[in-house]
């Protein structure tokens, strides 16, 4: 499976990356590299193997089900790049 | 002044303990190096003041203790583990000024048994890179023949020269695929892997969450098993933390190694592995014969398919921890009009090459149509090298390899295809998959007098047998 320009532009995309067109091709080939690597893992029979999600495999503990409050309004904000009134700041999203 | 140079954590307590020194005057004696040594580039930001004025309360009131393991012990903290008010960058742009109002669960624990912050050291973007070279804050040079201009390794790199050059005495190190081993082997120092889920990873800034693992980067055995002991907890705060009892690491000595088999994998006898290396690992486990240690040949069948299956699954799970950085909450922004362009722009000028690649190959091996052939198939062969350590385990206790196919490489190199530098790790990422403790344990000198390590990899938390090894190989003054 090899990806083109198109493929490029499309995966930035979902990946909110802006890519200049004159890096594109660049970007293709250097995927392509990896892709065409990693696709040695079809020469591997896994149709009895179950994926391995994580090699964690004790019991995850639930928390108590309890209000506690950690953290603080102005700490949370302390390090947004823009900020009004208590809230973060965006560009206008609705018309 | 010199007569500190070869201080360990375990020599620095004792003359504490014997008021052979004051911490204040062991503190200044490491922030003195740190400037002197200014071109080696560990740190991107120094913490003196912070340093000092710990070192003071506790010239004051010193009370070394089980609990305090660390008591007056300068460190190097890598710069992905979240410090309190004291900047964060994780070596990149985006994170430039970026101050956490929360502490991290392992720099926490250092704090609390003693332990004193130097500076924060530097790191690949993003723990991404086994080089350092990926850093927007510069590339680390390796101390080991500075005239060469030689990268300390990666990602822990910051932290593995500042150790081997002095600049601390113990430092902190994050381990995906490599990222504590592969600079320690590169710098001649000790770097410990523990099972994951041993260090919480609560304010440790995420790469991969299912492979990352905090560890230890010391002059000697142990004092990783020192060190390691203050930086274990379980922590509620991290969903993956281990409830596994913890045990005391620095009674591995009691260990008898007679009763232990040693296993060599001949899947590890890959091309381009340097005979210098390859001729050391097969000595070694002579040494263990001798000692009277069985060693026997073990079969990893799929280590030539854990690179690749980690090429898929570290990206994937990179490209969704990165979608935080959005320039809204926190870090850098670039502006614009609309939210998307917001996004777009500032991630593109906040992350490195190297990280936007990862992100790419992780966003399109998670995307619709894709998803079952790469990711899933990744995760299949990650159910297979776990299998394989597993069914090895049968036969020996502990796994003994090179930890890199080679010694530390010039700046410069490397750099133009990514495949090249990703195959530093090959012999280190089959145990991060499979979420095993392992060292790297220096292992001598190649005929240029630059370090390499073996790597010792054992069952889960089994980490004082690993240490007991490593203790052995350390004594063979190789």
């Amino acid at each position: 499976m090899s990806i083109d320009n198109s493929t490029v532009k499309k995966i930035a995309k979902l990946s909110k990356l802006e890519i200049d067109s004159s890096s594109e091709s660049q970007m293709r080939d250097e995927l392509n590299n990896i892709l065409e690597w990693v696709d040695t893992l079809q020469q591997v029979n896994t149709d009895k193997t179950e994926p391995m999600l994580s090699v964690f495999n004790e019991s995850m503990t639930l928390r108590e089900d309890k209000v506690k409050i950690d953290n603080d309004q102005d700490d949370i904000l302390s390090n947004a790049p823009e900020k009004n009134s208590g809230f973060f700041v965006v560009p206008k999203v609705i018309e | 002044m010199s007569s500190h140079e070869g201080l360990t954590i375990k020599s620095t307590i004792d003359g504490y303990k014997n008021k052979k020194f004051s911490c204040e005057e062991i503190t200044k004696y490491f922030l003195d190096n740190i400037i002197k040594q200014k071109q080696l580039n560990c740190f991107i930001t120094e913490t003196p003041e912070i340093a000092i004025r710990v070192a003071k309360n506790i010239d004051n009131n010193f009370c070394y203790s089980s609990d305090k393991c660390m008591e007056g012990i300068p460190i190097a903290m890598k710069d992905l583990f979240c410090t309190k008010g004291v900047r964060t960058t994780a070596g990149s742009k985006i994170l430039e000024n970026f101050k956490p109002f929360y502490e991290s669960t392992v720099s926490e624990n250092l704090w609390n048994a003693g332990a004193i912050m130097l500076g924060k050291s530097n790191l690949d973007e993003f723990a991404m890179g086994s080089a350092n070279t990926t850093s927007f804050y510069g590339n680390v040079i390796n101390p080991i023949k500075i005239e060469k201009n030689l990268v300390p390794g990666g990602s822990s790199g910051g932290s593995a020269a500042a150790v081997a050059g002095n600049l601390c005495i113990a430092a902190t190190g994050s381990d995906t695929g490599g990222s504590i081993r592969q600079p320690a082997s590169f710098c001649g120092i000790v770097g410990m892997k523990p099972t994951y889920g041993r260090c919480s990873r609560f304010g440790m800034i995420a790469f991969a969450s299912s492979l990352d693992q905090a560890g230890t980067l010391t002059k000697n055995v142990q004092d990783s098993s020192i060190m390691l002991q203050a930086m274990c907890s379980h922590d509620p705060k991290d969903s993956t933390s281990s409830k596994n009892n913890i045990p005391i690491f620095s009674t591995f000595t009691d260990i008898d190694l007679k009763k232990k088999k040693i296993g060599i994998p001949l899947e590890y006898q890959i091309d381009g592995l340097n005979p210098v290396i390859k001729k050391r690992w097969e000595e070694v486990s002579e040494y263990f014969k001798k000692k009277g240690t069985e060693v026997v040949e073990v079969s990893l069948p799929h280590t030539k398919y854990a690179l690749p299956a980690y090429y898929i699954i570290a990206p994937a799970e990179a490209s969704a921890n990165l979608a935080r950085y959005d320039g809204i909450r926190y870090g850098y922004r670039e502006n614009s009009d609309s939210l998307d362009e917001l996004y777009e722009k500032t991630r593109a000028k906040g992350f490195g090459p190297e990280v936007k690649r990862r992100i790419m190959i992780g966003t399109y091996v998670l995307s619709a149509g894709y998803y079952d052939a790469y990711y899933i198939k990744a995760l299949k062969i990650r159910q297979l090298i776990y299998n394989d350590f597993d069914e090895a385990f049968k036969k020996c206790d502990l796994i003994l390899t090179p930890t890199t196919p080679n010694v530390a490489f010039a700046i410069g190199e490397k750099q133009n295809d990514p495949l090249e530098m990703y195959l530093n790790d090959v012999l280190t990422v089959p145990a991060s998959l499979a979420g095993l403790p392992a060292i790297s344990v220096p292992a001598g000198l190649n005929e240029d007098g630059l370090p390499f390590g073996l790597q010792i990899i054992s069952k889960p938390f089994d980490e004082k047998l690993v240490f007991k090894a490593a203790k052995f190989i350390e004594d063979l003054h190789l």
